[in-house]
């Protein structure tokens, strides 16, 4: 009994056993039950936060990791001559570029392209330099103008070269070279310097950027403006399709004043000599032709100049790369007389029919220094007509003197002297027009009388530069209603303040002794271009003591000799009652405005007003027959 | 009979066998086939668009489910009896396994894990994933319940010795899934709060001892990154920061399928294996996630189900066990690929591309319909 008890009792305490131990788990799988079910809530609160609460952050990373934007460099504007000649253009070219991201190893790169491409040092130091300023992901070209077979070859050791691609670009190229270099200017790849200081986003994708000439002063007008294209691209940069596209705005093309034929024309005037000759149209400012001799061939700085070409440049003591006719300051010689008498009119020291002795020198009182004229007998008896016609020196020098150095350089002001003319061109030079207050300012001297007398004649102080001399003739030739210069010929003519005298008949003296310069008998440049002339031209001589351009110590014995002779200038305008072209030609070492620079000038009148063309052997100099200064 | 089971008579009707038959004769139970199936189908087609429409990995995965369906049907086949009886041998081979890894294992990415049967690779840690569970609850079976410290203290050594042997493979995921089916089973058994308490701490204890000493290099490597994954965007902060772009530009209702750039343009490493979840939020949104999760919840819930309803000891341990081992691989998972926790190779289960992980899961299912199918008085219900 009590055995079937226990066993009773341990049989309830199994089954009870049973059950706790079913309770237990009952209560736990309940509880992790619950335990589980917070948990993916959590795990979904989590994704509520990714999805709804950090959406837009989180799209917005999507969409970064997935687009690119990449710039479509607008192609540049093209540059015209007055006849639609072109002066620059874009020409496809293919060139090869190399990735520096993308390059596993560029020392081995580059001495098998080196190998496959003949590349020579140059090629090698211009990358280098490049890659220096260079980012990483943009293509940093190696060679230009590839040919045929060199992009076969590039093509056969491709799977060699990772990140080496070969590009169809545009480049610039000037197919009239050296011609109008001066004038058009060239564009050359971006330096760190003007990376810095360039709106990087206007110049994305643009590699090159106008450095002198009308190439930079409108290089805003050539660039255009940048497209930009939005690509889908993969983790690995691959881009996969274009997304959207904003096209580029293309540079807008610049038709100019200047003529080619005309162009042309100086410069085979020019001949051998070094200086500038500048064409102006008096009616509304245009330049027709500007020249500057020697010239240089602007190609070749286009995609970085080779090291060779440039040091030639730079060695070359004719300074090629100098623009004289707009940089360079010289003297302006007897050429500002006419000027000067217009201020002896206007401040009534003198009148057209005032005469007075021309000794063979002037002197100052108390004083015994003695200013020489440049004839040995001098004039005789002068009035401004024959004054200006036959260049004399004394006469001036006593109207400089009455009228103080001053009011000669407030009147001079007027003409354009001694203030950059505003033509469209960078790197203009101002010239001088001298003042008592500009030589106390800069030399912190006082003024000597003597300074006032060789001003007078255009010499001593004053200096200024071809383009300046063109325009004071356009102004002479307007009557003092003149225009400012400019080679932009869709932009409007800018009339400039007039220069309003007291009598209309000022203007009449002055100009007639100009037009009796070349057509009168006593004229100096009658024997040379007047007796000939088919229209009447009204010009002014003049010979600018030495001052070269920059005294360079490694001259030759020639150019030594060659030195020591004066500067030629001759301004002039025709025809004389309708004024169409004034001219200006400055000849270093000339020797003698009448004799060599007169001759030239009117062969670039002959050019426009005849429509003759000036073939190299019809330019006959005649520098030795020039005698003295006139 | 349930609805559904109805809805699913009425169809089976047409081809005219009778399904209550079948469905008894097969072992299986129809909420989790269902449930499953749904789960492969979801997986399939995520894996479509994840392996950028990759044919050839589609077919490998329709014979790794095919595989996975087959074992299932097999293992419900088989009553839970027998498998109490090759318990202490499946686990004893297991072990073995793991050591021939040891020594013989073939080495792929860095880890240890493979063994080369000549025919196919085997990764044994797979087997102990059940047979630790399994071992656990047949010594446990044999004893009074709650365990006693001694039995606890058994327990700890049959989960323990596996767990190293895998940790130092190195499989740090592995070892805590296989870690944590011992540890649930020990739970359902009635380890009492005051034990739980106490592993708790010395696991909080160890966890900087572990820092120091358990860890390898990488492993650290992806703990720290989890903490701060911009520090190092490009190394292994990468996954993770492309993970939560790919979830949280989905937004609510998805890019739709197809639609993952993240995936399709290559910015998500690994979309259609670890990461699938990911490129599943990308396409599908807040929308798709829920029923995913929830999909998961109710595959757990059943699993827990079935083991309250269990009738013996050793069911119920097994069968709440691998369901809750079950809920860890989906935590684990999509805690990672959320931000929520650090990267440890887990995939997502049976959802995710991938290996032999989805084979045994499938093998538990089986057993664990097994278990609620064979239940006395089962026919005469």
């Amino acid at each position: 009994m009590k055995r079937i008890w226990k066993e009773a009792r341990s049989v309830s305490k199994a089954v009870e056993d049973e059950a706790r131990v079913r309770d237990i788990l009952l209560r736990r799988a309940i509880l992790a039950g619950l335990v589980c079910f917070f948990v993916l809530a959590g795990v979904v609160a989590r994704v509520v936060w990714l999805q709804v609460t950090a959406h837009d952050h989180f799209t917005e990373l999507a969409e970064k990791n997935r687009t690119r934007a990449e710039p479509i460099p607008p192609s540049r504007g093209l540059i015209y001559d007055r006849n639609g000649v072109l002066l620059a253009d874009n020409t496809p070219s293919f060139q090869v570029e190399l990735v520096p991201e993308q390059v596993k190893d560029m020392e081995s790169t580059l001495a098998l392209l080196t190998e496959i491409l003949a590349l020579d040092e140059d090629d090698l130091e211009r990358f280098r330099k490049a890659l220096k300023s260079g980012r990483s992901f943009d293509g940093i070209p190696l060679k230009f103008n590839l040919s045929e077979l060199d992009i076969a070859r590039l093509a056969v050791e491709r799977p060699r070269l990772p990140g080496v691609e070969v590009q169809a670009r545009l480049t610039r190229i000037y197919p009239q070279a050296g011609l109008t270099a001066h004038a058009v200017g060239y564009v050359g790849r971006i330096n760190e310097r003007e990376a810095e200081s360039i709106d990087s986003e206007a110049y994305a994708g643009t590699s090159h950027i106008g450095k002198t000439g009308l190439e930079r002063f409108y290089e805003d007008t050539l660039r255009g403006k940048v497209g930009s294209r939005k690509l889908e691209v993969d983790a690995h940069g691959r881009s996969l399709r274009v997304l959207e596209e904003l096209p580029a705005t293309p540079g807008e093309d610049l038709h100019l004043s200047l003529d080619v034929r005309l162009q042309a024309a100086a410069e085979t005037a020019l001949g051998d000599f070094l200086g500038a000759i500048v064409a102006i149209d008096p009616r509304n400012g245009e330049v027709l032709a500007f020249v500057s001799k020697p010239t240089f061939d602007p190609n070749l700085f286009v995609n970085g100049i080779r090291t060779k070409d440039y040091r030639a440049l730079m060695d070359n003591p004719d300074r090629p790369l100098f623009n004289r006719a707009l940089s360079a300051a010289y003297p302006p010689g007897s050429t500002v007389k006419p000027v000067m008498g217009l201020a002896g009119l206007e401040y009534g020291l003198i009148t057209p029919e005032y005469r007075m002795f021309a000794g063979p020198h002037y002197q100052l009182p108390n004083d015994d220094h003695r200013y020489r004229d440049w004839r040995k007998g001098g004039h005789g008896w002068v009035d401004l007509d024959r004054a200006i016609a036959q260049s004399c020196d004394v006469y001036f020098y006593d109207l400089a003197y009455r009228m103080g150095i001053d009011r000669l350089h407030d009147f001079a002001l007027n003409f354009g002297l001694g203030r950059m003319t505003g033509v469209d061109l960078p790197s203009e030079t101002a010239g001088l027009v001298p003042s008592k207050d500009w030589k106390r300012a800069t030399k912190k001297q006082a003024w000597y009388p003597g300074e006032t007398l060789i001003a007078g004649i255009g010499q001593g102080f004053m200096l200024s530069t071809p383009l300046q001399l063109a325009h004071m003739t356009a102004t002479l030739a307007q009557r003092g209603a003149g225009f400012r210069p400019h080679l932009w010929r869709d932009r409007p003519a800018e009339a400039l303040p007039p220069i309003k005298l007291a009598k209309a008949g000022f203007w009449d003296a002055a100009l007639g002794g100009m037009e009796h310069v070349v057509q009168a008998e006593y004229g100096t440049a009658h024997k040379y271009i007047g007796k000939t002339a088919p229209y009447r031209i009204a010009g002014k001589s003049g010979t600018a003591q030495v001052f070269t351009v920059k005294q360079n110590e490694t001259y030759s014995a020639k150019g030594l000799n060659k030195k020591l002779l004066d500067h030629a200038v001759f301004i002039a305008f025709a025809p004389a009652d309708a004024p169409r072209i004034a001219v200006a030609a400055f000849v270093e070492h000339g020797s003698s405005g009448s004799g060599v620079a007169a001759p030239m000038v009117r062969k670039v009148m002959d050019a426009w007003l005849l429509g003759e063309t000036v073939s190299k052997d019809a330019v006959t100099l005649d520098a030795t027959g020039a005698g003295g200064r006139e | 009979m349930s609805p559904w089971r109805e809805k699913m008579g009425s169809t089976m009707a047409g081809l005219r066998v009778d399904e209550g038959v079948l469905l008894r004769w097969l072992k299986l139970d129809p909420w989790l086939v269902f449930a499953l199936l749904l789960l492969l189908g979801v997986g399939a087609v995520t894996v479509f668009s994840a392996s950028h429409q990759n044919m050839a990995q589609m077919v490998s995965l329709g014979a790794r489910i095919g595989m996975g369906l087959v074992l299932m049907l097999v293992m419900a086949r088989i009553p839970p009896t027998v498998y109490q009886f090759w318990t202490p041998w499946l686990f004893a081979v297991g072990v073995v396994l793991l050591l021939a890894v040891e020594l013989f294992g073939h080495v792929g990415k860095g880890a240890q894990r493979w063994l080369d049967l000549g025919f196919m690779r085997f990764q044994p840690s797979e087997i102990l994933k059940l047979a630790v569970p399994m071992m656990a609850a047949w010594y446990l079976s044999l004893r009074a319940l709650p365990p006693r410290p001694l039995d606890i203290l058994a327990t700890l050594l049959i989960i323990i010795v596996p767990v190293v042997l895998i940790m130092l493979q190195p499989d740090l995921g592995t070892s805590i899934l296989v870690a944590a089916a011992g540890m649930f089973v020990l739970f359902l058994a009635g380890l009492s709060w005051k034990y739980i308490t106490a592993f708790a701490v010395a696991l909080a204890g160890l966890i900087p001892l572990m820092w120091q000493f358990g860890l390898h290099d990488y492993q650290r490597q992806r703990v720290l990154t989890l903490l701060n994954p911009e520090a190092d965007p490009l190394g292994t902060g990468y996954h993770i920061i492309q993970s939560k772009i790919a979830i949280g530009s989905g937004g609510v209702s998805g890019k739709g399928w197809l639609n993952s750039t993240q995936s399709n343009l290559d910015f998500l490493p690994e979309g259609h294996t670890d990461f699938i979840f990911a490129v599943f939020s990308e396409e599908f949104g807040l929308v798709g996630v829920v029923v995913l999760l929830s999909l998961y919840l109710f595959i757990i819930l059943r699993g827990l189900y079935i083991a309250v309803q269990a009738p013996t000891v050793y069911g119920r341990l097994v069968a709440g066990s691998l369901s809750l081992s079950f809920f860890v691989y989906v935590f684990v998972n999509t805690g990672m690929v959320t931000g929520l926790l650090p990267v440890v190779g887990v995939p997502l289960p049976l959802v995710s591309y991938g290996g032999t992980a989805m084979v045994t899961l499938m093998a538990g299912f089986g057993m664990l319909m097994s278990i609620h199918t064979h239940r006395p008085f089962m026919a005469a219900r």
